[in-house]
């Protein structure tokens, strides 16, 4: 009986290095999920960040049509990636709003000369205010927002073509 | 010795051309400007180094120099400035991004096993102590 004792501890020690080692192993999650999806947009008034397209403010998302608030900037090399899904989301008339954070036009208008350009307005974040104050932790996001102006769903990362069917899904949920 | 200069630079321009490419905003007033009244500062100071840089994790705001985390200090020395509580700032930060945007441990439904564990275990501890101290009287 003693000698099985003996054991116990050390059995308890390989036990815990055998969960960590397992834990390591492990892909870590890095994506910080906003805690805002269910929540109303809060105010905002953002100036053009280009001369073709009108700002972005509240009371434009609250236009009783649900549509796709896309987080993104010039600088940002998945944003790249996902401009075609943007652009076939517009074709099959999905409203996109986007939000350029800390961005120049001069920028702005040439990422859009050289990758299309799928927005009704967009908005110049220079100070990333709007983009906090939603949850969102970095570039591309694309949130859903009802015809309310309340969050109902949010994509973090490049929008890839196998994204595009989940996110027709929750844009007709919202009520497009 | 001119070799050694010239990887050196070599990799100082390997480092900084992405970051230069990266973002051409100039940082927001307030990331690296400190607040006139010196409590305000010292207020806004403790409460940015509790909360989390979003884009560089282990790291708290007020020691990245990422440009969103610029802008994070920029919005917590307004919100001092303007006469807001430090904690009512961390909330409305918890509120966006759960607790992951903050340093500051919470006792909730998910944590507090991490504080009630180490009590537990010194009690089992010192009760095995005291049972072995008592045999051998």
């Amino acid at each position: 009986m003693k000698g099985v004792r003996m054991w116990v501890p050390l059995l308890l020690f390989a036990g815990f290095c055998g969960l960590a080692a397992y834990q390591l192993t492990q892909p870590k999650d890095e994506f910080i999920e906003s805690t805002m999806i269910g929540e109303p947009v809060p105010d905002f008034n953002l100036r053009p960040a280009i001369e073709t397209r009108p700002g972005v403010a509240l009371a434009d998302l609250k236009d009783g049509r649900a549509k796709l608030l896309n987080i993104w900037a010039s600088w940002c090399v998945p944003c790249i990636a996902e401009a075609p899904q943007l652009e076939a989301l517009q074709r099959q008339g999905v409203p996109i709003v986007g939000i350029a954070i800390r961005d120049k036009p001069e920028d702005v208008a040439r990422f859009l000369a050289n990758y299309g350009n799928p927005y009704t307005r967009i908005g110049a974040d220079d100070l990333s205010e709007v983009q906090l104050s939603i949850g969102s932790s970095g570039v591309p996001e694309t949130f859903v927002v009802n015809g309310d102006g309340v969050i109902t769903y949010q994509h973090i990362g490049d929008i890839r073509a196998e994204h595009v069917p989940l996110l027709l899904q929750e844009l007709a949920e919202a009520g497009a | 010795m001119r070799w050694f200069l010239r990887i050196a630079i070599a990799l100082a321009a390997a480092v900084s051309g992405p970051l230069a490419a990266q973002q051409s905003l100039p940082p927001a007033p307030l990331a690296y400007e400190q607040l006139p009244d010196a409590e305000q500062e010292a207020q806004a100071q403790a409460l940015m180094e509790t909360l989390r840089c979003l884009k560089c994790q282990s790291q708290s705001i007020a020691d990245s120099d990422a440009p969103m985390a610029g802008d994070m200090r920029h919005q917590v020395r307004t919100r001092i400035a303007a006469g807001e509580d430090p904690e009512a700032i961390r909330a409305w930060l918890v509120a966006r991004y759960g607790d992951y945007v903050s340093y500051a441990p919470t006792v909730s439904e998910t944590t507090w096993p991490l504080f009630a564990i180490p009590g537990l275990l010194i009690l089992i501890a010192g009760m095995i102590l005291w049972r072995r101290l008592r045999k051998q009287a």
